[in-house]
């Protein structure tokens, strides 16, 4: 037995592993880089994983209230974004927890309660829900049931979410809908290295509390050029991608590719140009962006990876229909994960893929 | 060395019948009162008037029960169970076969052949120790590692490494990430991944089956002792004392939760100290000794079944990673781990205590060896071309009867795969 370990130990790291991961998913969606510049100065060539350690990395050097913290943290996390950072920043400032979701929860608030900034972890967003009693009930409310007295806008919570190839049940979902339900919250989701450094720099001065939901697929898929130098990314502010006139595309986090490769196939199989948008903030979303491209296009698919009742997809397609009504060439189309759990062997056909997303476009396009 | 630890155990076994003591005694000369103690709805004690806070160190540690030895020798001779041959065997043999098909499977998701794995090394006696004292018609709520208590109750190699590939054959029908097994028929609960939320469950299982007329059936629910940090955990103990229930709560405490160590998961005396306190009947219990696993688990469950809830702590030590995710050299050192392979290690115990009485020998180990794991990779090969389930199973049993939403949803990937076939794996799925 002792041979099996030490076999296995020395063959395999957990780098190549998530690779092999990657490897095996890449069909679902072409990454599509960010060569954006949101400012000057140096660049370095990072994935995600890499931008969000960088942002938590100047938190912490320039914020001495702040902390970090979470199951398996110390170590650098299970998909390593916080490592090196307590050899670096000490065992006070980047520490385990107990494993217990709704501790880190009500302990992050206790902290921002107390002034401090607090940067949670919660390993995997389907292991979120034993704290969502303290993030609705609680970070949520903190502000308006103190009559303004009292804030927890220190707490961040980052929480690994999405599609991963292989993760069934409980290592895939898209809980963001959830939390839109929660006044007093933020939901923020990337798309990439560049948009996820300066959102969570974003949500972590922000001053009410944060939920950043990154997108795990994301973590190593592609580096892009992401500057070395603080900077913030507003929330509630949507990203036009892609411009185009015969419809929009709106999305967050993978899904985001996923349109941009299907902008592409409809300019090349349908000669039209749609427009792609970035959300980038789900609570609260930029209606001002979505619903001036919709009169525009006449037309507006979304698409998510969630199951489609209740999903934000809902929200989205209510607004547009208010708004944009006297605009539209056909109704709202959501294209998203089926109303069933994430199954294991058929993510495949759960997905809302790009074959699924071109199709609903087509008929759109057609209606 | 082993002299060394025997006579600590010895030490330690006077010890299991003392009852903790207290420093902050009370001292019978104080004004109590008239003596008498306090009858506050919420507590009835003594007053004392000298002020001091308890702490760790106001108890001794609780002493962990041991009938092997590293050698396989029984310590004291009435401790040693009575079990048949074929009882004993059965309990080596699940080991063995767990072993080498978690050294097969682990390598096989290494080669992308499956998406993931758990091995269960360190751990395989608190697994055939427990299932071995137990009825089949108990009811089993585990967590993930403990696949021996699954094969000593009789599921096959067969339907494991089907569970894993997610193939038409896995009675959870591809939809569970592989090692979350689970079967109706052999009493166990499909195991989720999300920790400690089968705590609770088992407790209302134990008060369902407390409720059934002349009831003789208990419930086992395993957990580690990560997963006893989650408000779960509390909830569980507490409902267990409070509605007496014929439940068994089995924490394997391996000392890791992924790269946490358990000295950064709880201070206090361990998992064990919050049963007393908790008002359950407690035991801490060498879970690197199958035998005295056995012994614990069948007086808990002659506890369990008289309502009387029970929590066992099960020292052990995780061997393997995490899970193929995990690569724990990166928070562990190669000489820790090497200490729990040889001295302490589970399987050699047992097989030592079955040659000394003359029940195994080096001709038989080789053979099970071999023959267990022909069997494994001949199975795996076979689960390997057994196609996944048809697309549609991805739609049933979300509800009893499918809503017609859904229903809709169904023929519009229906209409979707017929037009767009060729973008989807239909080779890898069975057929209508």
């Amino acid at each position: 037995m002792t041979g099996i370990l030490a076999q296995n130990t020395l063959s395999r790291s957990l780098l190549q592993n998530v690779s092999n991961i990657v490897k095996r998913l890449s069909s679902h969606f072409t990454y599509y880089p960010d060569e954006s510049k949101p400012i000057d100065g140096q660049t370095n060539k990072m994935n995600m994983m890499q931008a969000i350690n960088n942002a938590m990395d100047i938190t912490l050097k320039t914020d001495s209230s702040s902390v970090l913290f979470g199951e398996d943290v110390a170590f650098g996390g299970v998909f390593r974004c916080a490592l090196g950072l307590q050899e670096k920043y000490g065992k006070d400032r980047v520490f385990n927890t107990p494993l217990c979701e709704q501790g880190i929860a009500g302990f992050g608030i206790g902290m921002a309660t107390a002034g401090a900034t607090a940067i949670a972890e919660i390993q995997f967003a389907d292991y979120i829900f034993p704290a969502f009693d303290q993030l609705v009930n609680e970070a949520a409310k903190c502000r308006y049931r103190s009559g303004g007295q009292f804030d927890c806008g220190g707490l961040t919570v980052r929480a690994p979410c999405g599609a991963v190839g292989h993760g069934g049940l409980y290592h895939s979902q898209s809980p963001e809908a959830f939390f839109t339900h929660a006044p007093g919250l933020k939901v923020v989701v990337p798309r990439g290295p560049i948009a996820a450094k300066g959102l969570l720099l974003s949500c972590i001065r922000d001053r009410d509390p944060c939920i950043f939901l990154e997108p795990k697929i994301l973590y190593r898929s592609a580096a892009e050029e992401v500057p070395v130098d603080s900077y913030e990314i507003p929330i509630g502010k949507a990203h036009i991608l892609r411009e185009g006139d015969a419809a929009t595309l709106v999305a967050w986090g993978t899904q985001v590719h996923v349109l941009l490769q299907v902008a592409d196939m409809a300019s090349e199989k349908l000669g039209i140009n749609c427009e792609v948008i970035d959300l980038m903030s789900i609570l609260p979303w930029d209606e001002e962006t979505v619903c001036n491209s919709v009169k525009k296009t006449g037309r507006c698919l979304v698409a998510h990876e969630a199951p489609l009742t209740s999903g934000f997809g809902a929200e989205l397609a209510a607004t547009v229909q208010a708004e944009c009504f006297l605009h539209l060439e056909a109704p709202v189309s959501r294209v998203t994960g089926w109303d069933a759990p994430f199954p294991h062997v058929f993510e495949p056909f759960y997905l809302p893929d790009t074959m699924r997303c071109f199709s609903a476009l087509q008929q759109l396009i057609n209606y | 060395m082993a002299l060394r630890s025997g006579l600590s155990l010895l030490r330690y076994i006077s010890l299991r019948t003392s009852s903790r003591v207290l420093s902050t005694h009370i001292n019978p000369e104080i004004n109590q009162n008239g003596e008498k103690t306090a009858e506050f709805p919420g507590a009835k004690a003594p007053y004392v008037t000298e002020m001091k806070f308890l702490n760790e160190n106001s108890y001794e540690s609780i002493p962990i029960y041991r009938v092997l030895d590293n050698n396989g020798d029984v310590i004291l001779a009435n401790e040693e169970p009575t079990l048949d041959k074929e009882t004993l065997l059965n309990m080596y043999k699940s080991m063995v076969q767990l072993n080498q098909m978690d050294k097969i499977l682990y390598e096989s998701q290494r080669q992308g052949r499956i998406s993931f794995y758990m091995t269960n090394y360190g751990e395989e006696g608190m697994h055939v120790g427990s299932a071995a004292a137990l009825s089949p018609q108990d009811l089993i709520f585990a967590q993930y590692r403990e696949v021996g208590v699954l094969l000593y109750r009789g599921m096959t190699i067969t339907e494991l490494i089907n569970q894993c590939y997610g193939n038409h054959e896995d009675p959870g029908k591809g939809r569970h990430m592989p090692v979350h097994y689970g079967s109706k028929q052999l009493n166990v609960v499909t195991i989720s991944s999300p920790l400690a939320t089968q705590m609770p469950q088992a407790v209302g299982a134990a008060y369902a089956f407390k409720r059934t007329p002349d009831n003789d059936r208990c419930v086992i629910c395993y957990f580690g002792e990560g997963a006893a940090s989650e408000g779960d955990a509390f909830a569980a103990f507490n409902f267990a004392a409070t509605l007496d229930c014929p439940v068994i709560l089995f924490c394997r405490n391996n000392g890791y939760a992924i790269s946490t160590p358990s000295s950064e998961q709880y201070r206090g005396d361990g998992i064990a100290a919050r049963g007393p306190s908790m008002g359950l009947h407690t035991i801490r219990v060498d879970g690197t000794d199958a035998l005295a696993v056995y012994n614990a688990v069948a007086r808990a469950r002659e506890l369990a079944v008289k309502n009387k809830p029970v929590l066992i702590e099960a020292m052990s030590y995780r061997v393997g990673h995490h899970s193929t995710s995990d690569d724990s050299t990166a928070y562990r050192s190669l000489e820790e781990i090497q200490k729990w392979t040889s001295d302490e290690n589970p399987v050699q115990k047992l097989r030592l205590y079955l040659e000394r009485k003359g029940l195994w020998n080096e001709e038989s180990e080789k053979s099970l060896i071999k023959e267990s794991r022909d069997f494994v990779v001949r199975t795996m090969q076979d689960a390997e071309k057994k196609k996944k389930p048809h697309w549609k199973e991805m739609f049933e049993d979300v509800y009893y009867d499918m809503p017609l939403k859904l229903q809709k949803q169904m023929h519009e990937m229906e209409d979707h795969l017929r037009k767009y076939e060729e973008h989807y794996p239909m080779e890898n799925y069975e057929k209508e």
